[in-house]
């Protein structure tokens, strides 16, 4: 590490959102030259404090000097002003632009009135697309790109600003190991730079490879600045969820019956094609494959949201159509969808409701609504699954994430589903959380229930899965039994030959 | 380097998993109906300051009968707009429905059986707004907005530009018929908001509208029946402005193409008068029942105090835009 003047330094930090401390006196210093991590659970302040330091959150107390210097913070743009710019998980840019006009919006000083010129801002962004050494067409606009691409554009912003401190939020959630391999060169060289890089990540491996000091956050609270080396995984997860996390065991595959849901060759133009798997009762089959490879397509067209065009999907033994979800519901299949924000929770609706929103007739067998079956079918659900919440009225928005994955979980499971799809169903969840999800996942194949487990998290397909089907560009590519399942044999399987999305990859 | 392990491992209580519930009385008291019921009173205060008349229910249930045609229809467009969507074409669907019913009377049918083609009517043009919305995924506000000129072509086409009337005595004048000192219409519309508040807040159907108002792709996935629901909600307020076309066929004696001209922006402003979320997924039939009350009164009152018509216009206009506002800042708070 270099020893010199810190370029961050933040006393005091504290912030509240309307009466909720969620930052407690938080102190630390950034170095120049350093990539800090910073760790904690959702909802541990990791992110709130990134975001203070970029303008977006304003600290309720607490001062931070910037290279020896007092600074307030007041807005994004001033952030940038100051050098400091962050890097969203999911890029924000504007897809209809072109890649040369997403490097330049929000920089300063343009007058509003000035005529672009378009050649020198072709050159300029070309410029710099060269200083990360990353073949990207500065021309086309922003909707083709890859998301790795498009944090590429994002880090080239920052350094058309010649920004001092970048902050990653979960930059590789979204990457491929081979996109990640080609940040973690960036972010290298940024270093020897004598640039200051915050990295946020849940991926232990992630930090270990780049990170020189981690930070943990729990509750608001720091909890400790180290050097990466000096503690080891089991330390870090401890300090991050305050208890030891026992590791979650494989149950094994004793307890498989029937076949409870087949698919042969289905088939949906441009999404994929000629999908056939099995998957028996009591059986947890992992779905791997890298992002944009029709995993979730598939899922969607079992469950009737988007309907195949041709192939058969039979249960028990016999062919069904299933046109809408309700259709899929009425066949006892339910899926847990990967954009629970959109296509899962009714933000703003009480979370009892949220949690009955696919049971209607149990809730109201003729019609009007039994609020008193409603309220203790909630409560059932809230207590098995110890979801963390104040009321059951409460709008299911003021819950963290991983609360709200377990109500959605909770929905599905008053359903009775005998097949159970899970799309990335631990994604943005904390470690704590995830291994009850882990638990549960585990007790409800015990159960008898078919489990298709969709996951780009490979430790997680590796340890929940008895078999793991592998897709790549819309193909069934391979179908792995689980003692042959390795990250290796998996990721082979996932990257396409025929060279599509090697765009990225291609930097690497 | 700072703190070293300051908190080794205390086993403590997470009590930042959700944000604490806002309390009770909160709750209950900032919403919009409250604020329609506010503004209620007062516009009753200021008017019976204004004139004597307004101490008399009896008038006011009299000078009522005018909105409460449009009123009656904006119950059903309020669970429309609930439910995600719009419905601008009921004006000219009364109309279109009341010329189908004059012509079919002019024709010879006996009047129950052009009552029924005007039913009908209601029943195919608000299926046919439903088809574009849920079959063909156009966004409603447009395909009404269509339809609403459609339909009153239609309407004028048929019935040219001259009224067509002579219905027999017992069909005229529904608004004069009473029951003790309330109008056959204001009796229809209080019925309609204690059927349509029912359905809506407590039957399975209610339920799911505003679910699928709050998000739709969460309905869809959650297997509830949208295109269903929708279209259910497109052919209840073809066939409640058909009856609405009826009731004002029957106070005026006579039907003609520009009946109810206009009637779509009363109605929507009545329902956002009434705190009814533009953007789906909030709002109530007693915020609605409450606004029609206070639109009469407003209107009344207006008249009464010899306030111009176009300056009413002016004031209608500005408490449309004055509601929306209300009521986004009401919600926007409790959204956090």
């Amino acid at each position: 590490m270099t020893v010199s003047a810190p370029l961050v330094s933040a006393r005091g930090i504290s912030k509240s959102f309307g009466g909720v401390e969620v930052l407690r006196n938080v102190d630390l210093d950034l170095m120049p030259g350093e990539v800090h991590a910073l760790l904690g659970e959702n909802g541990a302040g990791k992110s709130t404090f990134a975001k203070i330091l970029a303008g977006v959150h304003r600290p309720t107390r607490g001062t931070i000097e910037l290279g020896g210097k007092p600074v307030e913070i007041a807005s994004p743009i001033a952030a940038q002003r100051l050098g400091i710019t962050l890097i969203h998980q999911e890029p924000i840019s504007f897809p209809d632009l072109s890649v040369a006009e997403n490097l330049v919006i929000g920089q300063v000083g343009a007058k509003p009135l000035g005529r672009v010129r378009w050649a020198e801002l072709a050159k300029e962004a070309r410029r710099l697309m060269g200083l990360l050494n990353v073949p990207i067409d500065v021309t086309v606009p922003m909707r083709g790109l890859s998301i790795a691409d498009q944090q590429m554009v994002e880090i080239a912003r920052a350094l058309a600003s010649d920004s001092r401190l970048i902050i990653m939020d979960e930059p590789t959630a979204a990457l491929t190991p081979k996109e990640v391999e080609t940040l973690f060169k960036i972010v290298r060289r940024l270093r020897e730079e004598g640039r200051t890089i915050i990295f946020i990540s849940h991926r232990l491996e992630e930090v270990r490879a780049i990170c020189d000091r981690v930070t943990i956050f729990r509750d608001g609270d720091k909890i400790e600045t180290a050097t990466t080396a000096s503690l080891t995984d089991a330390d870090i997860i401890r300090r991050m969820i305050g208890r030891p996390v026992a590791d979650y065991l494989h149950r094994g595959t004793s307890h498989v019956g029937e076949v409870a849901l087949s698919v042969r060759a289905l088939t949906l133009p441009g999404r994929f094609e000629n999908i056939s798997f099995d998957i028996r009762k009591g059986e947890i089959v992992g779905l791997g494959g890298l992002v944009g490879a029709g995993r979730t397509d598939v899922a969607r067209a079992i469950f009737g949201v988007a309907p195949a065009t041709s192939g058969v999907i039979e249960i028990d033994g016999k062919p069904v159509t299933i046109n809408e979800p309700t259709d899929a519901i009425g066949l006892g299949i339910a899926l847990v969808s990967e954009d629970r924000a959109i296509a899962g929770i009714f933000r703003t609706l009480p979370v009892e409701t949220n949690i009955t929103a696919a049971v209607p007739k149990r809730i109201a067998p003729k019609g009007i609504i039994r609020r008193t079956v409603e309220k203790a079918l909630a409560k059932e659900s809230v207590e098995k699954l110890s979801i963390r919440l104040a009321s059951v009225r409460q709008p299911i928005g003021e819950l963290s994430g991983g609360n709200q994955q377990k109500a959605i979980l909770a929905r599905w499971l008053l359903a009775e589903p005998d097949i159970l799809i899970l799309d990335e169903p631990t994604r943005g969840i904390d470690i704590g959380v995830k291994a009850e999800f882990y638990d549960m996942i585990g007790e409800l194949a015990a159960g008898g229930r078919a489990i298709l487990l969709i996951s780009s998290e490979l430790p997680e397909l590796l340890a929940l899965s008895d078999r793991i089907l592998v897709m790549s560009e819309g193909k069934l590519t391979a179908d792995i039994p689980r003692a042959e399942a390795s990250q290796e044999t998996i990721m082979h399987a996932a990257v396409p030959r025929s060279g599509r999305h090697t765009v990225s990859g291609a930097a690497a | 380097m700072t703190s070293i392990d300051k908190n080794p491992v205390a086993p403590r209580v997470i009590v930042r998993e959700a944000a604490a519930p806002r309390p009770r009385w909160q709750v209950w008291l900032i919403r919009p109906e409250v604020v329609t019921l506010l503004l209620l009173v007062i516009a009753a205060i200021v008017a019976t300051r204004l004139s004597p008349f307004f101490a008399d229910l009896g008038f006011i249930l009299e000078s009522s009968t005018y909105y409460i045609e449009f009123a009656i229809v904006a119950l059903v467009l309020t669970i429309v707009i609930i439910s995600g969507e719009i419905d601008l074409s009921p004006a000219a669907q009364m109309a279109l429905s009341a010329c189908l019913f004059g012509t079919a009377f002019k024709a010879g049918a006996p009047i129950p059986v052009a009552m029924g083609v005007s039913l009908l009517s209601g029943l195919v043009m608000g299926a046919f707004n439903g088809f574009f919305v849920t079959v063909l995924r156009l966004p409603s506000i447009i395909v009404t907005i269509g339809t609403l000129i459609l339909y009153r072509g239609l309407a004028q086409v048929l019935a040219g530009d001259k009224s067509i009337s002579g219905f027999p005595g017992w069909f005229v004048g529904i608004d004069y018929r009473m029951v003790g000192i309330v109008p056959v219409p204001v009796l229809v519309f209080i019925a309609a908001s204690i059927l349509l508040g029912l359905f809506l807040g407590i039957t399975i159907y209610g339920r799911q509208i505003y679910q699928i108002g709050t998000s739709e792709i969460a309905a869809i996935h959650a297997g509830i029946r949208v295109r269903r629901i929708k279209m259910g909600l497109f052919i209840a307020s073809g066939l409640t402005s058909s009856i609405a076309g009826l009731m004002v066929a029957s106070r005026l004696g006579s039907v003609r193409y520009d009946l109810a001209t206009g009637g779509e922006l009363t109605m929507v402003l009545i329902v956002m008068l009434g705190g009814t979320y533009i953007f789906g997924g909030r709002g109530s039939i007693l915020g609605t029942f409450l606004a029609a009350w206070l639109l009469v009164i407003i209107a009344t009152g207006m008249t009464v105090a010899n306030i111009a018509i176009n300056a009413q216009l002016t004031i209608m206009g500005l408490l449309l835009i004055v509601s929306i506002i209300a009521t986004n800042a009401i919600y926007a708070r409790s959204q956090r």
